[in-house]
């Protein structure tokens, strides 16, 4: 079954600023997909399409999530809270309420299902409890769940988002830029997780990265984008220096940069295609400077 | 070699020149509050030389306040609880009605067409004063603190609502987004997303205001709505002077505590 399917997707910001032009692409159930580009390539922009939080332009497109549309046309559909019930995102600056609790944050994956009643006076019940908790010890930090998540690590927080989709039921990850922010071992904790749950429990992964060297050891399928446009699909070792060379020209470098030489990763200094990207670069400088 | 002939070796570098504009600009802005003071003069009805003409009558008038009679205090501090007691319910009923208010007076909650009406409402609320709002409410309930109550609710909803829809505009939106990703519904955002964010302001501008609302509940009485205010005019309109500084000495130390107590709980929550 086709997982995620986007037709002919574009997105421009602004009067001029395409972020997205014209993008289709397919995932399959149970796939672990990267997605790479550069700084400012359209790949949280994409991402949070697909998510359904922001529509795309008016023009023929549509994007699909497990045979149910999300949006048609630059309108996201109606029914799409139910939609997004099976969708997990896992965001580069993590999004958990800094004030809560983990385990709180955890358990807001019942949100979408629970009644609203309930969960909306902040009653959880035993059974949602002992699910998060679970989810927890999966991701290895149940033994911090009673703290608040602000005073987590970045890597900690990460897997604390990771274990609220996990809670949620999510069929499809949509992780976005998660190890930008972290250093090495953190991301290597983060992506592992993401890994054994697509093994374990066959959810479809589409995760964004600027690092090649990790698509080619977590995903079997890459696809590539640059200025808004997919450049490659397909089996991630093809993704030799040579050939994202071809790709990219100079802003290969950045995509190269092994985990120790990224502060030697240059500014891209062309205009900013999508204003959600600026987010992440800063971020980015952050992390690397 | 000394610094001060190391100094000297190299030339200082030149002070920028003088800004004409500025300068100019400056002067202007002197000369307006000038005009403006000269202007307002006889319409405040400045005479400074009554304060030396008058100076006698003046210091038998400040005589008569020494010494304060504090003979009725158990009175007195009856009406300052009286007076903190109206404050503490005219506060927790604006808070109440401020969580809504307030966001629903939030840009990034809600759409414009609520958020403009419902703060065009909140600044009716707040640009009347207290006092006229318990002048009304005196006709409408009757004498008694509860008109009062009533005008502080009123008063400080419309000034809560804008404190707290301030606090929402400056949340951090991704905590919100990540709510949002995982299907809940907009109240969920807010209760979970929004609110954990904004609380610690949220108490500590409540608490700021409870602190006024103790002071404007003390002239409250004035117009007949409860409290201390009551017996402070009494008192003033009645020549009894001694009284009126023992009044006047008791608010000053009530008010004083309560802004210390309140100062350390907002320090505790922020």
């Amino acid at each position: 079954m086709t997982a995620v399917s986007v037709k002919n997707l574009s997105k421009t910001f602004g009067k001029t600023n395409k972020a997205l032009k014209g993008v289709s692409l397919e995932l399959e159930e149970s796939e672990m997909v990267a997605l790479i580009g550069a700084s400012g390539s359209g790949k949280s922009t994409l991402i949070r399409h697909i998510a359904g939080l922001i529509p795309g332009d008016n023009s023929q497109s549509r994007i699909d999530v497990f045979g149910s549309p999300i949006q048609t046309n630059g309108k996201i559909s109606k029914g799409v809270r139910n939609d997004r019930r099976e969708i997990g995102v896992v965001f580069q600056q993590f999004n958990l309420v800094g004030r809560l609790s983990v385990l709180t944050n955890v358990l807001m994956g019942v949100l979408g299902r629970a009644s609203s009643f309930r969960t909306l006076l902040g009653i959880f019940t035993r059974a949602e409890k002992k699910l998060a908790m679970d989810a927890l010890n999966r991701v290895g930090i149940a033994s911090h769940a009673a703290q608040r998540s602000s005073n987590l690590s970045g890597g900690q927080q990460q897997r604390a988002a990771i274990a609220r989709t996990i809670v949620q039921g999510a069929k499809l990850i949509l992780a976005d830029e998660p190890i930008a922010s972290l250093d090495p071992a953190s991301s290597r904790k983060v992506m592992d997780n993401l890994e054994r749950i697509n093994r374990e429990d066959g959810v479809t992964v589409l995760v964004s990265l600027h690092q090649v060297d990790y698509a080619i050891k977590y995903c079997p399928r890459t696809i590539a984008m640059r200025q808004g446009e997919v450049v490659f699909d397909g089996p991630s070792d093809q993704l030799t220096p040579q050939f994202l060379q071809q790709l990219y020209g100079s802003e290969s470098v950045e995509l190269l940069a092994k985990e120790d030489q990224r502060e030697l990763v240059p500014e891209n200094t062309g205009p900013e295609p999508a204003e959600q990207e600026t987010e992440g670069r800063r971020a980015f400088a952050y992390a690397a400077g | 070699m000394t610094l001060a002939s190391g100094h000297q070796t190299t030339p200082s570098p030149i002070a920028p020149p003088k800004n004409l504009k500025r300068s100019g600009l400056n002067i202007l802005g002197w000369a307006v509050l000038a005009g403006l003071l000269a202007w307002s003069w006889e319409g405040a009805d400045m005479r400074p030389m009554a304060l030396i003409d008058d100076a006698a009558n003046m210091g038998q008038f400040a005589a008569g306040f020494f010494p304060p009679d504090f003979t009725e205090w158990k009175m007195y501090v009856d009406e300052i609880f009286v007076t903190i007691q109206i404050a503490i319910w005219g506060t927790v009923l604006a808070i109440v009605l401020s969580i809504p208010f307030g966001i629903m007076s939030s840009e990034n909650i809600v759409p414009w067409w609520i958020c403009q009406p419902t703060r065009r409402l909140m600044d009716a609320a707040r640009a009347i004063n207290e006092i006229v709002f318990a002048m009304l409410f005196v006709v409408a309930v009757g004498l008694g603190p509860f008109a009062g109550v009533l005008a502080l609710w009123i008063h400080t909803t419309g000034v809560l609502a804008k404190l707290f829809s301030e606090a929402v505009e400056a949340i951090d939106p991704r905590p919100v987004e990540g709510i949002r990703a995982t299907g809940a519904n907009a109240l969920h955002e807010i209760i979970y997303g929004v609110i954990p964010q904004v609380l610690p302001l949220w108490i500590s501008y409540s608490l700021y205001r409870f602190e006024s609302n103790v002071r404007s509940a003390t002239v409250l009485g004035i117009v007949g709505a409860g409290g201390i205010g009551m017996l402070l005019w009494e008192y003033i309109r009645g020549f009894y002077y001694a009284e009126t500084a023992a009044v006047i000495i008791l608010i000053i130390v009530s008010v004083s505590l309560l802004d210390m107590l309140s100062q350390r709980l907002r320090k505790l929550v922020t």
